[in-house]
């Protein structure tokens, strides 16, 4: 649309845009305080302290430190760009935006931005905790691949947070957020193994994204996985896609 | 396409839902003009402004913002704007949403000039959601100020205002105007187009019903309007000849006539202790109700 949409004017606000995008999450406390402790705090109760005395505890701690560092990336995704597009979008922001000239794409990539340098605290801190106080001990390869996973993992559910921003109110999204999130985590073996849930909640696992994503964090630290990486990464590529495509086809009809 | 107009409306008709917002609405603005667009709710003001602004795409027609259309990045830089509804982020500090604005532009306005412009220096370090409501909308008009505009957008700016912080704001608007910069203004408040208007425009059912000075839309009403303070009863008066209406408030007596001067003559001689003899050409909000009746 423009020729110099992004030029040096541009890329000057955008590395602003984006620090002041995490300002704002930082300092809402709604949103920092459970993205940042909950999948900690879940990995503990769950992953660490339950099993510990068990003859495979520090496996299980493993197992665990990959599926609570999914279930804790989804979260800025999903609640950055849900709740945060919507109330933008619902207070007049998002129309501003617009009318200023604010290059069209800082909105969505400073969000983007912010939305990943949480996944990286969240990984960072859950690769201490496990370390810590699970005794698990990853080599470096499996550090990054895990990391890695965790970081590009938290795109899809950045298109999932803005297709659901893009759709409803700003009351009603903190709502729809969670009630996918959380019944998707537990039905995607992020919170026990599917292993110890019923067999039909395993054989239905394939249909959502957090558990193809939970399978490659898995295989990432070597622990028994379900499924080829390529066809993991073509499900969530594909699944990103179509989300973020009907989300700004829903934005560009109501501003 | 005019060359010298900032903004332009070129026979723009625009459906919102099930209603016409506008109909066939040609508007130009010239370079340094002050434009006030009036009439009632939702006669298709905010559907203009958003047109120009590039916010909505016409159905029929075109419009321009320096001559490109209203899309481009470049048309924009020239620009500010304030907008009725803007919940700018509730997290962010003064400061911090000036400087988020001022990144927009090529050469923005310093922080220290943009704060003084809108006296906004002592809430710099607030956070958005601690000001009053009258204070978020003087931060608001420090963002439209940021990118030393060619062409500032007002939408309702002065709402919420108390009369000190509005009378500050006519100030800079017009110090503004003094250096070259353009306006579109849309208001409720009438005494703010007669305070800073250099032309107006009255919208009514997606129609421009009437464009020109202050004083044309004035001249439009014939009526004028007597009032003093008189022992004459309503019933008294309504049968002078030329008198349209009377109506009486406590001791104060109101009367409209197209012709003033034979009533006044047929008052002084009625009432001797007739006083608070006062005779005005009906305002601003008499003559916008004409007008928009006239087109309704």
């Amino acid at each position: 649309m423009n020729a110099i949409a992004f030029d040096s004017i541009a890329r000057r606000s955008l590395l602003l845009d984006a620090r002041l995008e995490f300002l704002r999450l930082l300092r809402t406390p709604s949103f920092a305080l459970p993205a940042l402790i909950f999948p900690v705090m879940f990995y503990l109760l769950f992953g660490v302290l339950m099993p510990s005395g068990k003859a495979s505890a520090g496996q299980y701690a493993q197992y665990m430190l990959a599926t609570y560092c999914v279930f804790g990336v989804i979260a800025p995704g999903l609640f950055g760009f849900g709740v945060g597009v919507a109330s933008d979008r619902e207070r007049g922001l998002l129309q501003l935006k617009r009318a200023l000239p604010a290059p069209p794409q800082n909105y969505v990539l400073a969000k983007l931005a912010m939305a990943l340098l949480f996944a990286a605290i969240i990984f960072a801190l859950m690769l201490s905790t496990a370390t810590l106080a699970g005794g698990v001990r990853l080599g470096l390869g499996q550090a990054v691949l895990l990391g890695l996973v965790a970081l590009l993992g938290a795109l899809p559910f950045c298109a999932l947070g803005l297709l659901i921003g893009s759709s409803v109110g700003a009351q009603a999204a903190p709502a729809i957020a969670n009630l996918i999130y959380l019944p998707m985590a537990f039905l995607s073996g992020l919170w026990m193994p599917l292993s110890v849930l019923p067999g039909f909640v395993q054989s239905m696992a394939p249909l959502w994204p957090a558990w193809h994503l939970g399978q490659l964090a898995l295989a990432a630290v070597d622990q028994p996985s379900r499924g080829g990486a390529l066809g993991h990464v073509l499900y969530l590529l594909l699944f990103s896609l179509l989300a973020a495509g009907l989300a700004t086809r829903r934005l560009q009809r109501t501003p | 396409m005019n060359a010298a107009s900032v903004a332009q409306l070129v026979a723009v008709s625009k459906r919102r839902g099930k209603v016409q917002a506008l109909d066939g609405v040609d508007m130009a603005l010239q370079r340094g003009e002050v434009y006030a667009l009036l009439g009632p709710n939702g006669a298709g003001k905010t559907t203009a402004i958003s047109l120009l602004l590039g916010l909505l795409q016409p159905d029929a027609g075109e419009a321009f913002l320096f001559g490109q259309p209203p899309q481009s990045l470049a048309a924009r830089r020239r620009i500010g704007v304030m907008l009725q509804s803007a919940g700018l982020p509730d997290a962010l500090s003064v400061a911090e949403l000036i400087a988020q604005v001022r990144s927009y532009y090529p050469q923005p306005r310093s922080l220290a000039d943009v704060s003084m412009l809108a006296g906004i220096e002592s809430l710099l370090p607030s956070r958005y959601a601690r000001l009053s409501g009258g204070q978020q909308r003087r931060v608001q008009f420090a963002l439209a100020l940021c990118g030393r505009p060619e062409l500032l957008f007002l939408d309702e700016p002065t709402v919420g205002m108390d009369t000190a912080s509005r009378e500050q704001f006519w100030k800079t608007i017009r110090e503004l105007v003094g250096e070259g910069c353009a306006v579109v203004l849309t208001t409720h408040y009438l005494e703010e187009a007669e305070a800073l208007a250099d032309r107006v425009g009255v919208l009514a059912n997606g129609r421009l019903a009437f464009e020109g000075s202050i004083e044309a839309i004035r001249a439009r009403v014939s009526q004028r309007q007597i009032r003093c303070i008189s022992s004459l009863t309503a019933q008294q008066v309504q049968n002078f000849p030329q008198v349209n209406s009377v109506s009486r408030d406590g001791e104060w007596l109101s009367v409209l006539t197209p012709q003033p001067e034979p009533v006044l003559r047929q008052l002084l001689a009625a009432d001797s202790g007739l006083r608070e003899l006062e005779v005005r050409r009906a305002g601003l909000a008499e003559a916008l109700n004409s007008i928009t009746g006239v087109a309704a």
